[in-house]
Order: structure tokens, then C-alpha cells, then sequence
């Protein structure tokens, strides 16, 4: 299990923290945007009719991550959609994805509350001693 | 966090001295009990807000600061701009010019008592609220660019109010220097059809009973007496605030070494005011002000539609719509002499004294209202500005309650069915969408919003008028 791509949530006062554990950097990527669809519903009631190209880019990991995560609340929050999976691709401070989901159903999702956008606060993207990759902020909501 | 920590200058004001980088000192204002209780990151926050360029005065924070993104929650900052003074999306937050509008109904509460249910069902059918809910009204380029220069006078042209609004509304409806050509076509995109929305989060619709009035001279003068009915709502911009939020945070962060500005933070990302940076932003912000102002306009006007399905022919006039989230330009005394600032309140609320000329003739002897929104199911409050409040914290008050839990924490804790039943036992009733939702928003994930606004009394940033329960709560 450790070494499987996860997410998980962390503390924050206000709002929540976002983190994608993974081998490689894209898979933690993947990971931290499951982590925030889980602030929003939950994933295994998304399905994945549909993808959605993204492309975005940044001078470093960190600005990455937020451009990347903020991509995504732009699409659900001007399309009405939700994802649940998705595949990153980066190469030098270029990311281009696609995130599979579909339109957001009141009844069937529930969904708790929008993100207003990925912040700057708690954002760190790195690499652990065993390898992994950890991707990680907070989400304003 | 440690009261050692600080200089105690009087019962509610705690001092940390400048040290560092820091330009100015940073001052808290809360009793012994809330600063313990206070997250050790506020003390972070507000300190690393001190060492920006061009803050005069001091760094202040309200009794109910809590962690936030650069800026604490309930922090106050002003700079001037003939100082290098500069302007931080973050001290503004995503939510641009969040706030609360309450409006009189001229009912009371035994009125209201057999038409509860009814009045629920009218407000949750017509107040479109949650995730992914939309607005009928849908703008085109022009519309757009007329609400986005025009806040409530533009929606007030559109046929959603009355004149008479305006004035009770902060800068009269309409926020001047708003540029919409800086705003991005994904923020636009973003409000095509949010127009008239409650949003999530901690935003709601609350039909409210006055139950306690503290200052009855004040509280006449406001119209507010013992069982009368209010309405209040608690929103901001939407996704057009949030775009712009998320897009100048990035822009300011990448500029700061462009402008030699060292970040202690990089949530701090700011501009100088006289920046081409900073000038796009404050335009934007501006325009970003406009719409949350004509947003709650149209609220206010769809309100105005399902109460008159329950009660026709009553009249629901607005006591006073404050901002929460904003920068602006204010005249301030610095050392004796009135300067022009422009004053950061992220989650802070203006609260202008007796006196002040941009107040409506109604409050100019007594100061603005100041309304400070509760959690779910907990009181409100409506509070005065204070000439004292000048001197405090360039005329600012806490906003609400201030979270003491996170929303992992809280959905552990409780249910949202549960929360939904509990409160009906008292006699509130909850509409949402989203029981999940209910649950990050349990009244005890808050503070104690009364202990919060008495130390805001005490310490002079405002004056207790009176006291609101609720009675009815459409969340988001």
C-alpha cells in the first residue's frame, strides 16, 4: 500500500489541505486533484464518461501544482463538472492532462461545497526519503 | 497560543513589537481566553503582514482572526502609496467583498410563527443555493460590463430593487474605479450565470428574530425592536471574485522579485499600489466588488419575491449592506495628519463612526451598522461604529464567529440529518442541499460568536446594538 499513488486530506482551520502520495511526480499530481474531488464528494460516485483536455504551465513544481488544481476549479466551477481520475503528463514545468468525469447531479452527488481555488498555503511538492513523491496544499472553499 | 508573547496595552489589546523585518508593530485585540485559544499561525500571519512595504500604523487583527492564506482571517492593514505601500491579492482572499446585507420585514416573530414551514419552502424554492446551482439570469458581453461598473445601481436598472436601496448599501451600490477590461474572460465565464446565488461554504439566507437589544437609542435608529423579523444575507462574488483571486495570486507571487519585494510568505503575493501590476488588480477587485453588490441585489430582490408569496404586501427595506473582504481607499489620521490609504480587511468589517461623511444621513449621528454574521443555528449581531474605532483599527470590527475546527474535524464529529433534526427541536429550520455540507458548517465548529463580538465592544472597535436568532437558515 505505501507504495501505491494515494491522497489524503490535512487540517486547516478554515478550509482543507489536499495530498497526493505517488511514485512519480504526475501520479501525485493525480493523486492531490482526487484528494480535492473528495472535498467536493465523494470519487466513487463519479463516473467517467467524459475528458477534458487541460494544459498549463509554471517556473517551478509548486506554482505547478496550484495552476494545475486551479485549471480544474475553473472547469467544474464554469462547466458544472466533476472528475474523478485523470492523467498528467509533465515535462519542464509543462503539464498537460485530461481529467475524465462528468456533469455535476445535485441528487446523486451531494456535493458538500465548491472550492473558491487552490492556495499557496500549505504547498509543497517534494520528494521523501523512500522515493515518493508528495504533492500538497490547501483549497479554499 | 502563549500570552507571553505579547505587550498587554490594555484589557483587550496585545502588542508584538517590531522585530525583524518587520516595519510596524502588529496588535491583536481579544481577552487573555481568546488569544490562548488563538491558532500559533495567527501570531505567524500577522507579524509577516508588518513587514510589508508600506504598511503604516500597525498590523491589526479582530477578536475572531483565525488561520488564513498569508493574511489571518480577521486581519486589518493599511499602506500608503507614496510609501511603497502595496496591495496583496491574499490580505483581500478569494471571496472579493464577501459581506452581509440584513433587510427589516416589518414583521414579528408571532406573525411569522404560523408560516415558518411555508416561508422555508417559498425562500429555498426562489434563492438559488449550493454547488453547481445557477442563476436565471444569464449576461452577455454588455450586460457583464454594465454589472461589473454599475454593482446594485446596475442591477437596480435591471429592474431587481428600489432607489432607495442604494443608500443603505456601503459606497451607495456602486464601487467607483472598477476596470473591467482587466478582468479575465475565465472570470466572466465563470459569473455568466451565477447571477443571484447563494454559493456554499459558510454562505446562507437567514430569516432572523431580534432577541436582545443592547443600546435601545442605537437599536431605534436602526429600527430594530425585542421579536422583530429580519432577513440576512451572507455571500460575496463568486466565481468572478474567486478567478480573479486565484489568477493575480499567481501573477503577484511570479512579479515580487521583479518588484524586490521580499515575501516571508509566498501567500503575501502583492503588488505596489503604483504598479502597472497593482492598478490591474485594483481594478479588477473593484469590478470584482460590483459584482458581489449586485448579487446581493438580486438576492435580495428573489427574497423579496417568495416572502410576498407568503406575506403579500409587505415591504422589506434594507438596513445595511456591509463588505467583509475588500481593499480600500480611505482617508485615516496618521500621526495628526489625514492620509489616503488603502486598507486591507480580510475578513474585517468596516465600521465607520458618527460622523464619518460617507455614511447615509440616517446613521450619521450613530455610526454605521455593523453586522456580524453567526454560524448555523447560532446568534448574529448587529453592532455600531465608534468614533474610538478610528484610533483602534482604522474603523474595523470582527466579521463573525471565526472557525475552531477544521471541516475534516467536524464532518468526523457530526451528522447532517442529525444537525438538521437537533436544530428543528429548537425551532430553526434548515434548508441545504447538501447534508455533508451541514455538517462542515456545525454550529460548534465555530467559535462562540457572542464572546467574539463582546471583546469587539469592550475593545471599541464597535458597540453591541442587538442580538439575532435564527429562526430559518437556507445554506449553501
Amino acid at each position: 500500500m505505501m507504495n501505491m499513488p494515494h491522497w489524503e486530506h490535512f487540517e486547516h482551520e478554515a478550509d482543507i489541505g489536499i495530498r497526493g502520495i505517488a511514485p512519480t511526480l504526475e501520479q501525485a499530481f493525480e493523486q492531490a486533484a482526487v484528494a480535492m474531488t473528495a472535498v467536493v464528494t465523494d470519487p466513487e460516485l463519479v463516473s467517467d464518461a467524459l475528458a477534458v483536455p487541460i494544459k498549463c504551465e509554471a517556473p517551478d513544481n509548486e506554482l505547478l501544482l496550484v495552476s494545475w488544481i486551479n485549471e480544474l476549479v475553473y472547469e467544474m466551477s464554469a462547466h458544472g463538472w466533476l472528475f474523478n481520475r485523470y492523467r498528467v503528463a509533465i515535462d519542464g514545468g509543462k503539464l498537460t492532462a485530461t481529467a475524465f468525469g462528468v456533469a455535476v447531479d445535485r441528487q446523486k452527488h451531494q456535493p458538500a461545497v465548491e472550492i473558491k481555488g487552490a492556495t499557496f498555503t500549505g504547498l509543497h511538492v517534494y520528494r521523501q526519503a523512500d522515493g515518493m513523491w508528495v504533492a500538497q496544499c490547501v483549497v479554499d472553499v | 497560543m502563549d500570552t507571553g508573547q505579547f505587550i498587554q496595552r490594555d484589557e483587550t489589546c496585545w502588542e508584538i513589537e517590531p522585530k525583524g523585518a518587520m516595519h510596524v508593530p502588529a496588535i491583536i485585540y481579544a481577552d487573555a481566553q481568546l488569544l490562548q485559544e488563538m491558532d500559533q499561525k495567527v501570531y505567524e500571519q500577522i507579524t509577516n503582514v508588518a513587514t510589508l512595504p508600506g504598511i503604516v500604523q500597525a498590523a491589526y487583527a479582530m477578536p475572531d482572526a483565525h488561520w488564513g492564506y498569508g493574511f489571518p482571517i480577521g486581519g486589518v492593514a493599511a499602506f500608503d502609496p507614496d510609501q511603497g505601500g502595496i496591495v496583496s491579492a491574499g490580505g483581500v482572499g478569494f471571496d472579493i467583498s464577501c459581506g452581509v446585507r440584513t433587510l427589516h420585514t416589518g414583521l414579528n416573530i408571532d406573525q411569522l410563527q404560523p408560516h415558518k414551514q411555508a416561508l422555508a419552502d417559498a425562500l429555498y424554492r426562489t434563492v438559488p443555493a449550493g454547488v453547481g446551482s445557477r442563476g436565471k439570469i444569464h449576461l452577455n458581453h454588455k450586460t457583464m460590463h454594465g454589472m461589473l461598473t454599475g454593482g446594485a445601481r446596475w442591477a437596480l436598472d435591471q429592474g431587481f430593487g428600489e432607489q432607495r436601496d442604494l443608500e443603505r448599501i456601503e459606497e451607495h451600490g456602486c464601487m467607483a474605479g472598477a476596470e473591467p477590461h482587466y478582468v479575465s474572460p475565465r472570470a466572466r465565464e465563470r459569473q455568466q450565470d451565477e447571477m443571484g446565488t447563494l454559493g456554499s461554504g459558510n454562505h446562507y439566507l437567514e430569516v432572523q428574530r431580534v432577541a436582545e437589544i443592547f443600546d435601545p437609542a442605537v437599536a431605534k435608529t436602526f429600527s430594530l425592536r425585542v421579536g422583530d423579523v429580519v432577513i440576512s444575507i451572507h455571500c460575496g462574488s463568486r466565481g468572478l471574485g474567486h478567478q480573479i483571486g486565484t489568477e493575480f495570486l499567481k501573477d503577484m507571487a511570479m512579479a515580487a522579485a521583479q518588484y524586490q519585494i521580499a515575501l516571508p510568505d509566498r501567500e503575501l503575493a502583492c503588488a505596489p499600489l503604483n504598479s502597472p501590476l497593482g492598478k490591474q488588480y485594483l481594478g479588477a477587485m473593484r469590478a470584482a466588488i460590483n459584482c458581489a453588490l449586485a448579487n446581493r441585489q438580486i438576492i435580495t430582490h428573489l427574497t423579496r419575491q417568495a416572502v410576498a408569496t407568503v406575506f403579500p404586501g409587505i415591504h422589506l427595506g434594507l438596513l445595511y449592506d456591509v463588505s467583509h473582504n475588500t481593499c480600500k481607499l480611505e482617508r485615516h489620521m496618521i500621526d495628526g495628519q489625514k492620509k489616503s490609504l488603502y486598507v486591507h480587511r480580510k475578513g474585517a468589517t468596516r465600521a465607520f463612526g458618527p460622523g464619518h461623511p460617507d455614511l447615509p444621513a440616517a446613521f450619521k449621528e450613530v455610526g454605521q451598522p455593523v453586522l456580524i454574521g453567526g454560524s448555523m443555528g447560532t446568534s448574529s449581531y448587529v453592532l455600531c461604529g465608534t468614533q474610538a474605532s478610528e484610533q483602534r483599527a482604522f474603523s474595523s470590527a470582527c466579521h463573525g464567529a471565526g472557525r475552531a475546527m477544521s471541516r475534516t474535524q467536524a464532518t468526523k464529529q457530526w451528522q447532517g440529518r442529525t444537525l438538521v433534526d437537533q436544530l428543528a427541536a429548537k425551532g430553526i429550520i434548515i434548508r441545504s442541499p447538501s447534508m455533508r455540507g451541514v455538517a462542515e458548517e456545525a454550529p460548534l465548529a465555530y467559535k462562540d460568536v457572542s464572546a467574539v463580538v463582546d471583546i469587539a465592544d469592550r475593545a471599541g472597535l464597535a458597540r453591541k446594538v442587538a442580538r439575532l436568532e435564527p429562526v430559518i437558515c437556507i445554506k449553501g
